[in-house]
């Protein structure tokens, strides 16, 4: 598997650490409540298909990035700074 | 036997039997030229079994190389170069190959059918382990294993191309001619020692010239171009996302202490073309597995490339015009051609030879080498005396990468076969045989226009010429298994035959997935890649589905057999840990200290004095001198994280529970970190070296996630701060400086003289030591007046040398991590045995550190109901009743009366040890509602060693509980 670091170009999978979905961009507030918390925390979709989720480029330029990517075709079709993602 | 007198030989060995071979041909022809047609054992019957065919697929001659440590088994005979003392035996026979104990086997297999084993060894259960299981591995089974380290080296290695051909036949090659001429940058891989593929065993015309002086010229070409790579004995062995693909290579030439033997490749293409040809398969006869019964195709490449005649009287058989092609061959160099005998009413006559038409071979004769086979012609039956038995079933396109990717193939009834469905992996399009395209001239047509086509994909402009070559048709009438009696092997290297498959579809076993793993078929080494069409025939044949709705099984790689060795090389040993040493290494090595791992770093255990005879003694020594004299660790392993900018105090605020905006500058504070799930992540102290810039340390385990994680929070959670971190574990080397003459000891090396006033306890700033910049650090993981000083990498040692130096004359020295673990479990101070990833800053005591001022990561998590209370198992002392009593982490924790089982556990010991300083055993653990049970006697049970104890519940600081002594 390779992902296109967009500073550093298509790269091998082994360079990049894996996170988890990219729900982890959209931090609650700390007063959310439980719920909230929850889902933020445990609850994820288990999709057959497109999926976003947060790579950590540890062997190359340090960024996390948001890479979109489907599950089933293992299609990667971008991958972008999550530092710029929209929240 | 040979056709020419060879030029120059070599010597090898078979089963202890001295050989001689032309240098650089496979072990399978050299057998062949010697005569030897018994060369191997089958798997389950332990029938007598020969040279099947000339390529990776080969399923009988699998053979051990080598011996001992090196030894290698299951290698193919066919893909085997022959050179100088090459040691081959034979393997799955005993005691001979010749006369094999367990060719009873054979005889009793009416009983061992598909399925047997899942039918007979149910019960009792205990005979599973003591009798099934070794029987079972014994009497089934191919090459062993030494069970001694491989000694052998093995390589990786990574390509980059922007196009990957994959096979150099007429269309592989004429792919790479027209992407090199192109000015694509080409790799072109073939598993064989040669390019050329079908044509270096055919006799054909290419551009009016021999079809082998054409691929010359080709090669020639090929080499020429400084944008293609050639890679001979290089198989792809799997196609991945992304255009990625495998691919193993084997190296020329005998094994030797300083090359490798093999390289895993990961070739990285932007389009890659699939030319892998086309494989051979058998038809189904009775008996049909003797040694000297070969694919047609194979006794074709046997005499035209290698110059070896496989038998004296050779009889043809088969289904389709292609099968002619061996016994126009065989007569074209004088070898008698026995019989041909097509199972087709309307085949055509094409030498002057016997040919039977509509014909079929029922029997066979000769149990070590073919004799004689028995054919059905005219309704009636007639023997033909034949050594070498050619047959051909017709051609299975390989389509196995193809499929790589859950792509499924197509049928194609004329060939009957199936073809590479398009599109299967992204940027792989197939051209020639595996695309079921055969004539010569088709093929190299083929691979041009492909060939061209993806090169104007890339932006290229090719160009495509396509020399004349041959046409021949291929007409094919498919005949999968012959009727009647007797077993008809399918697959070969698993002895399944048709009456097998026949078994499992009665058994209602109709899938084919389901027959593949009831029957064993197209398992093993081979993958089914000869087996693989016909079994499914017979299976639809009697489902009475058709093929296309029968399918197949699922082609995975690799495509032929990759050791593990190759695949993971470089990986072994110092390759799979690498050691991280500290600039006081060579010191402590020096010193006798037996260096422990923490993590990939090596730290000193503790240091030897004359004398010692347990490591206790070193380390209560060790203790004492930081407890009333001075100590000199190195803790430079620690992580160091440099944060700079003007949002770096808000960061920290937001990754540790308690504020560090409100530290000053030149202060240190100790920061408890937690995960967002409101568990304890890390600890550590940071210092305030500016207003803007702070230095962070971690635990030395925890320094890369806690870098990851303040990356994650600088770019995934808070991209509003402007702050900027990095690691600058390596490039600081720092030593502890612990006990009542720490200050004294380090006064001789500073260059101004330290006092209280102006650093305190939890101070920090730069210091001038010997003359080099350094930092400084007033912290303390002992408990004592301490500081931790720190100095460019670069004089690391020359500064730990002198520490260690002055703390000697002082009553004091080095100290290691025994000592360094006694001090802090002395003071109560946590580490990763107590911060273990379930614990919460309420359950070691530290919920106050949670600031309700601002929020932090896990602040909300660790608020939720359970995280916190009386159920919550809370860090605590343990002291031993019997003082000279071990306690041992890892023990349980009950109440003094209660049942040492699981249900009655109130909670666990993390760390122990033997205190020097207050002369009694003492221990950290978590029990239920700790810190309302100091004074309480429970009871630690150590169920592994054997231990138990009672234990008072105390405060975890079990030394100097106000701190003076680090402060003052």
């Amino acid at each position: 598997m390779r992902i296109t670091c967009p500073n550093c170009g298509p790269r091998d999978r082994r360079e990049f650490y894996y996170q988890g979905d990219a729900l982890a961009l959209d931090r609650p507030a700390e007063d959310a409540g439980l719920e909230a918390w929850d889902d933020y925390l445990h609850n994820r979709e288990n999709p057959a298909g497109d999926t976003a989720d947060l790579w950590f480029h540890e062997a190359g330029c340090g960024a996390w990035l948001v890479v979109e990517r489907n599950t089933v075709t293992h299609a990667v079709h971008k991958a972008t700074l999550a530092e710029k993602a929209k929240r | 036997m040979r056709l020419q007198t060879p030029e120059k030989t070599v010597t090898f060995t078979f089963d202890g039997r001295r050989i001689k071979a032309v240098p650089g041909e496979p072990l399978s022809a050299a057998l062949l030229a010697n005569g030897i047609k018994l060369v191997a054992r089958s798997f389950k019957y332990h029938r007598p079994r020969g040279v099947m065919s000339a390529g990776s697929e080969e399923q009988n001659a699998l053979v051990t190389v080598g011996h001992g440590a090196q030894a290698e088994p299951n290698v193919r005979a066919t893909t085997l170069e022959v050179s100088e003392g090459l040691e081959v035996s034979s393997q799955n026979a005993w005691p001979s190959l010749r006369y094999d104990a367990l060719a009873v086997n054979d005889l009793v297999s009416p009983f061992l059918a598909a399925g047997f084993y899942y039918k007979t060894f149910m019960w009792p259960r205990s005979f599973w382990e003591k009798l099934y299981e070794p029987v079972i591995r014994r009497a089934a089974g191919l090459g062993g294993l030494s069970g001694e380290t491989n000694p052998d080296t093995y390589e990786k290695a990574f390509a980059f191309c922007d196009v990957l051909v994959i096979g150099a036949g007429p269309a592989g090659l004429m792919a790479a001619l027209t992407a090199g001429r192109a000015g694509a940058d080409v790799i072109i891989a073939d598993e064989d020692t040669e390019m050329g593929g079908r044509l270096l065993r055919e006799r054909e015309q290419i551009d009016g010239k021999d079809a082998r002086a054409w691929v010359a010229d080709a090669l020639a070409e090929l080499d020429a171009l400084p944008n293609v790579r050639c890679m001979t004995r290089t198989t792809v062995t799997g196609a991945y996302d992304q255009g990625t693909y495998g691919a193993l290579e084997r190296l020329a030439g005998a094994r030797a202490a300083d090359k490798p033997v093999e390289c895993f490749w990961r070739i990285v293409a932007k389009r890659a073309i699939l030319c892998a040809g086309a494989l051979e398969r058998p038809i189904a006869f009775p008996n049909n597995d003797r040694p000297g019964i070969m694919m047609a195709s194979a006794v074709r490449a046997y005499v035209n490339r290698w110059g070896v005649a496989p038998g004296k009287a050779v009889a043809v058989f088969g289904n389709n015009d292609d099968a002619h092609r061996t016994a126009h061959d065989l007569a074209e160099v004088g070898i008698k051609v026995a019989a041909v005998i097509d199972s087709r009413d309307d085949a055509k006559v094409s030498g002057d030879y016997p040919l039977y038409t509509g014909a079929q071979v029922i029997a066979t004769k000769g149990r070590h080498g073919l004799k004689s086979i028995t054919i059905r012609h005219n309704g009636g039956t007639r023997t033909i005396q034949a050594d070498c038995l050619a047959m051909s079933g017709g051609w299975n396109p390989t389509v196995h990468l193809t499929c790589h990717m859950n792509g499924r193939p197509t049928w194609r009834e004329e060939i009957a076969s199936f073809v590479p469905t398009p599109d299967s992996i992204p940027g792989m399009v197939t051209a020639g045989a595996c695309n079921g395209t055969f004539s010569t001239v088709a093929c190299l047509t083929e691979g041009a226009d492909v060939a061209a086509d993806v090169a104007r994909d890339l932006g290229l402009k090719p160009q495509t010429t396509v020399p004349a070559a041959d046409d021949a048709a291929y007409a094919i009438t498919p005949l999968w298994a012959v009727p009647g009696k007797g077993r008809k092997w399918i697959d070969f290297q698993n002895d399944v035959h048709v009456k097998d498959i026949r078994l499992a579809a009665q058994e209602n076993f109709r899938s084919v997935e389901h027959m593949k793993r009831y029957t064993t078929q197209g398992m093993a080494p081979d993958q089914g890649k000869s087996s693989n069409v016909v079994a499914l025939a017979v299976l639809a044949d009697a489902t009475g589905r058709g093929i296309p709705e029968t399918g197949t099984t699922t082609f995975r790689p690799p495509y032929v057999p990759v050791s593990i060795a190759a695949m993971g090389a470089g990986s072994q040993g110092k390759g799979f840990a690498p050691e991280r040493f500290t600039t006081s290494h060579q010191a402590s090595i020096a010193c006798d200290a037996p260096m422990i791992e923490a993590g990939l770093w090596y730290r000193p255990s503790y240091f030897p004095q004359k004398g010692e005879t347990h490591w206790r003694q070193s380390c209560d020594r060790e203790v004492g001198y930081v407890r009333n004299a001075v100590g000199v660790c190195d803790v430079s392993t620690l992580g160091k994280i440099d944060i700079q900018g003007p949002d770096a105090a808000a960061l920290l605020d937001f990754v540790y529970t308690n504020m560090f905006s409100t530290l000053k500058v030149g202060r240190v504070r100790y920061g408890l970190m937690l995960r967002e799930d409101g568990h304890v992540m890390d600890d550590g102290t940071t210092a305030r070296l500016g207003a803007q810039h702070f230095v962070m340390t971690t635990t030395t385990a925890a320094a890369g996630l806690v870098m990851r994680h303040l990356e994650f929070v600088l770019q995934v959670l808070r991209p509003d701060l402007d702050a900027k971190i990095i690691s600058v574990t390596e490039q600081w080397a720092q030593f502890a400086v612990a006990g009542p003459q720490a200050r004294a000891l380090l006064n001789t090396v500073l260059d101004q003289p330290l006092d209280d006033e102006t650093w305190p306890f939890m101070a920090c700033g730069a210091v001038d030591v010997a003359g080099v910049r350094g930092r400084l650090f007033r912290i303390s993981f002992s408990g004592e007046h301490a500081y931790e000083v720190a100095v460019p990498a670069r004089y690391g040692e020359s500064l730990f040398r002198m520490l260690v130096a002055q703390a000697e004359v002082m009553g004091g020295g080095p100290y290691g991590m025994e000592a360094l673990n006694v001090l802090r479990i002395e003071k109560g101070f946590i580490t990763h045995a107590e911060i273990h990833g379930r614990t919460t800053a309420f359950d070691i005591g530290m919920g106050r550190m949670v600031s309700a001022k601002k929020d932090c990561i896990g602040k909300a998590a660790a608020a939720r109901p359970g995280l916190s209370g009386e159920m919550r198992q809370q860090l605590v002392g343990l002291r031993a009743k019997s003082p000279d009593h071990g306690l041992s982490a890892g023990a349980h924790l009950f109440a003094k009366d209660a049942a040492e089982t699981r249900v009655n556990s109130q909670g666990y010991v993390t760390s122990a040890c033997f205190s020097p300083t207050l002369q009694t055993h003492l221990a950290l653990g978590f029990v239920e509602n700790g810190r309302a049970r100091h004074g309480e006697v429970i009871k630690l049970r150590d169920h592994l060693r054997d231990i138990t104890e009672e234990v008072e519940v105390c405060d975890p600081v079990f030394f100097d509980p106000t701190g003076g002594r680090a402060r003052g």
